[in-house]
């Protein structure tokens, strides 16, 4: 089979958040990036099991600059056996759908692997596109997979449950929590990363049609009320009076 | 010109989602001085009353129930062309988000998702929440169509206005590539992401059968349950519970953090809760920081004590 798994990268949730010029920007100074963790704990390794299931390859696909290859590289440490990096800033979930959906299109992949959603912005709309412009069918918020054949049985999230269904490849997944278990790469890994090709590609041309205009900073909470454990009456006075939330 | 909302009926019938959507809908109508319809597909109980929160009409579109979101897209993508909405609405729920990237790329739209704001100015500016709650963002759609999603908790329902007749919208409806086998919902639990109070707990409970005093607590108030990420990776508690930035992000009036120390990855999924409480026997555990009100003190003696107080308040309440 024929895998390809969409990784975007973001900032490590440690990190301290700046923006710069006037607020209109994100400073990307000092800012420390990680793998997306529903890329590279899910999809990655769902793709990866399924491969060494059934045989076949499994493609990493980014789109961004030269020195997010750090986070290419780990994909490949981890165990996929090629990449293609879009020389070209993800400036939008339009953008980037646009890239995945090129590339996919000219290449025939079986199953598009994308995660849940990228930490930073909590988007969750590049999977949803890529599967419009590839005009296939979408499986979001996979939480387990079987495949017989060129057949899913799928499990996914739904609000407050669960829903099982089957469909043929090809499709475009999003992968959440259950999907599969974090791999950390080994030192053979990280040694046949530095081997693995990374093809570079341009961009095909796509229009943003939205625009970060600025960033705000949240409201610095007032500082914690603290209340007497004796006295949990108290509380719920506050709660109800008060904060008027019971 | 107009709004169109689609109205989730994900279990046949029109939930919470849904009319926070058709409230946010008619807001954003009202600034644009234009009119909000609502679109439901295949069974949709209750449609009728999204009049109530300002849909000026409800069209129904008769469908499987078995939710596709290729075929759906499809759908609500013809019903925006034949109402001639310039804006569509969905909630940021797990089929509002499988939608909404397919109907922006089928209308040509600019997409903004979680949104937390209504559209302001010429330039159609949103804001929504970014970083794990550390910051928000301001949003320009430069599109002539726009399409967003619309976080939960956000926009209280406010009725308006009365029912309306439902009336059926002629769509034809592709073949769906996917097949349901089965579909499960917790019954008679608010689901986590709709939920307005949670009670919360972590590792400081020691283990699964130490939950009664937290169910209990979830009982007296009518909250839903929710837990830190370790404490469903070792099977104490569902894995649906989970909130933080691995698991389910919330925004609900009342968190109440029990036995959690705050770690960042934990506050992601929750700080944007209006009120927090946190009881930890840590004086200087992290939550503290981001809460409104704090016990410090031994969860085994504090939450028993909790209850008693919360009783007695339903209690004088009825
Ligand atoms: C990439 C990544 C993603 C992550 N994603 C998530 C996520 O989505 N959600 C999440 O929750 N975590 C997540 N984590 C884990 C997170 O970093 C913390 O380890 C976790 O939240 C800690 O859980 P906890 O607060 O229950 O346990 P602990 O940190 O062990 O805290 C237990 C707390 O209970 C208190 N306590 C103990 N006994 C008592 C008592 N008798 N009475 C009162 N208080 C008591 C202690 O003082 C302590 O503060 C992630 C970590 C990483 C690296
Ligand atoms: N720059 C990118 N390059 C490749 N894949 C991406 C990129 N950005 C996002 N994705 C994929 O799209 C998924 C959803 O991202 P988002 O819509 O940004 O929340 C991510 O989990 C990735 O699989």
């Amino acid at each position: 089979m024929k895998l390809l798994v969409c990784v975007s990268q973001t900032p490590d949730t440690t990190t301290k958040i700046k923006f710069a010029n006037g607020d209109t920007e994100f400073d990307t100074n000092g800012v420390q990036f990680i793998m997306n963790p529903y890329d590279e704990w899910y999809a990655l390794v769902r793709a990866l099991e399924l491969k060494e299931q059934v045989g076949g390859t499994v493609t990493l696909f980014h789109v961004g600059p030269k020195a997010n290859e750090t986070v290419i590289r780990k994909g490949l440490a981890i165990g996929a056996d090629n990449a293609v990096r879009v020389d070209a800033e993800a400036t939008s979930a339009m953008f980037t759908a646009a890239q995945i959906a090129s590339y996919a299109q000219s290449e025939g992949y079986d199953m598009v692997f994308l995660g849940k959603e990228t930490i930073d912005y909590n988007g969750s709309e590049v999977a949803a596109m890529t599967a419009e412009m590839l005009d296939m069918p979408f499986i979001s918020y996979a939480t387990k997979m079987d495949v017989n054949g060129t057949t899913a049985t799928i499990n996914r999230d739904i609000e407050g449950g669960m829903e099982t269904l089957e469909v043929d490849a090809p499709f475009v997944l999003s992968c959440a929590k259950g999907m599969a278990e974090q791999r950390i790469p080994n030192m053979r890994g990280i040694m046949m990363a530095k081997r693995k090709p990374i093809n570079v590609i341009p961009a095909v041309e796509s229009a943003d049609l939205v625009k970060v205009t600025k960033y705000e900073y949240p409201a610095a909470k007032s500082g914690v009320k603290l209340i007497d454990p004796e006295n949990m009456e108290e509380l719920v006075n506050l709660l109800h009076n008060e904060a008027k939330v019971i | 010109m107009a709004v169109l909302v689609y109205a989730e009926s994900l279990t046949g019938s029109i939930k919470k989602a849904a009319i926070e959507a058709v409230t946010y809908g008619n807001l954003t109508a009202q600034s644009l001085g234009t009119e909000c319809i609502a679109l439901t597909i295949g069974t949709a109980e209750g449609a009728a009353s999204l009049g109530q929160y300002g849909a000026a009409k409800v069209y129904n579109v008769a469908a499987s129930d078995d939710f596709d979101a290729q075929v759906y897209a499809q759908i609500i993508s013809e019903a925006a062309t034949q109402v001639g909405a310039d804006v569509v609405v969905f909630a940021h729920s797990s089929s509002g988000k499988s939608l909404a990237g397919r109907v922006a790329v089928r209308t040509k739209a600019g997409l903004v998702s979680s949104v937390i704001s209504v559209p302001e100015g010429d330039q159609f500016t949103v804001k929504k929440g970014v970083f794990s709650g550390k910051g928000f963002a301001s949003y320009e759609i430069t599109a002539d169509k726009k399409v967003l999603t619309i976080a939960g908790n956000t926009f209280p329902p406010q009725v308006v206005a009365q029912d309306v007749a439902v009336e059926a919208l002629n769509i034809n409806v592709p073949t769906s590539k996917v097949k349901v086998l089965s579909k499960s919902t917790v019954d008679g639990v608010v689901p986590l992401p709709e939920a307005e109070l949670v009670v919360s707990a972590g590792r400081g409970m020691k283990g699964p059968e130490n939950w009664g005093i937290i169910e209990e607590m979830a009982g007296i108030l009518g909250a839903t349950t929710a837990c830190s990420r370790p404490v469903a990776d070792v099977h104490w508690r569902p894995h649906h519970e989970h909130v933080g930035q691995t698991g389910v992000a919330i925004r609900p009036t009342l968190y109440i953090a029990v036995g959690i120390s705050g770690a960042i990855q934990h506050l992601a999924g929750v700080n944007q809760s209006k009120v927090i409480v946190v009881i930890n026997k840590d004086p200087e555990a992290p939550f503290f920081k981001a809460a409104d009100y704090g016990v410090v003190g031994d969860l085994f003696d504090v939450v028993p004590r909790l209850n008693q107080a919360l009783k007695k308040f339903k209690e004088s309440q009825n």
